[in-house]
């Protein structure tokens, strides 16, 4: 019992409750909170894994940008609370759950079915440096690097298209 | 590092993974349901940083570092398109918008 282990414990749990509340909260705002939260706790998973790049992204990307323009939107439409749910919708509520549920099943499954037999491989063990990360990315990745930008751009593209009023 | 085992990871990451499937099954307002697939994006990406680790290959994180630039056009575009729903239908809840349903 070290201390990464208490942390990735106390980290872990406190990401699982800020899900439950980010799919549970009536208000579309407490959501988008608890999922900022979530975010940076799964930063603290990320450097609690040695992966200091990723931690950093996962911050300024999700909680920063993403979560931003979420919010933007929500206070744009000026969502409310979700009224009561009606009646019908406790089937799909149920069916939701079964699903979700069958999925947990499988995954039992599998981690009963076989055991992970990954020794820590020998090695570098700066490989979360952005120097490393960079270097990989530049060098093996160089073409999926290039792709994504077009990626990008057709993403904005879109953006505009979509929420522009009208196309004259 | 050696203390945790790698199944710890894999099971928090299928925990969120199951969380974020029940949000999106479950709730009907459309941000809502965009925020749960955020949940899941990222319980896969718990996964891809945790293998990357215990086997000493950089491929994961870089994995890691797509599935988030495909997550923030998924961002940019979704929520377009809930803003243009929302300017024709005055409404975000999924269940009300059956334009497309046979």
């Amino acid at each position: 019992m070290n201390l990464t282990f208490i942390f990735f414990v106390i980290l872990g749990i406190l990401a699982i409750a800020s899900a439950v509340v980010t799919i549970s909260s009536r208000h579309p705002v407490t959501s988008a909170i608890s999922l900022v939260f979530h975010f940076f706790m799964l930063a603290g998973l990320y450097l609690v894994l040695q992966a200091q790049l990723i931690a950093v992204i996962q911050v300024l990307v999700y909680a920063g940008a993403i979560m931003v323009l979420v919010v933007f939107v929500i206070m744009l439409l000026n969502l409310g609370d979700e009224e009561k749910l009606k009646e019908k919708f406790n089937v799909r509520k149920g069916a939701g759950f079964l699903l979700g549920s069958v999925l947990l099943m499988l995954i039992i499954i599998v981690f009963m079915a076989q055991r992970f037999g990954v020794k820590k491989a020998p090695g570098t063990v700066n490989q979360g440096t952005i120097e490393f990360i960079g270097r990989e990315l530049f060098s093996n990745y160089l073409f999926p690097f290039e792709a994504i930008s077009l990626l990008l751009l057709a993403a904005i593209i879109g953006a505009v298209i979509l929420a522009k009023r009208k196309i004259d | 590092m050696e203390t945790i085992p790698l199944e710890y990871f894999l099971g928090l990451s299928a925990i969120l993974f199951i969380i974020g499937t029940i949000g999106v099954l479950t709730r009907r307002n459309a941000i809502i349901i965009f925020m749960s697939i955020e949940l899941m994006l990222n319980a896969v990406n718990v996964t891809l940083v945790a293998f990357s680790r215990y086997m000493n290959d950089p491929a994961g994180q870089i994995f890691v570092f797509f599935v988030m630039t495909v997550a923030a056009a998924e961002a940019a575009v979704g929520l377009a398109i809930v803003l243009s729903l929302f300017r024709n239908k005055q409404t975000v809840y999924v269940d009300e918008v059956n334009i497309m349903k046979w």
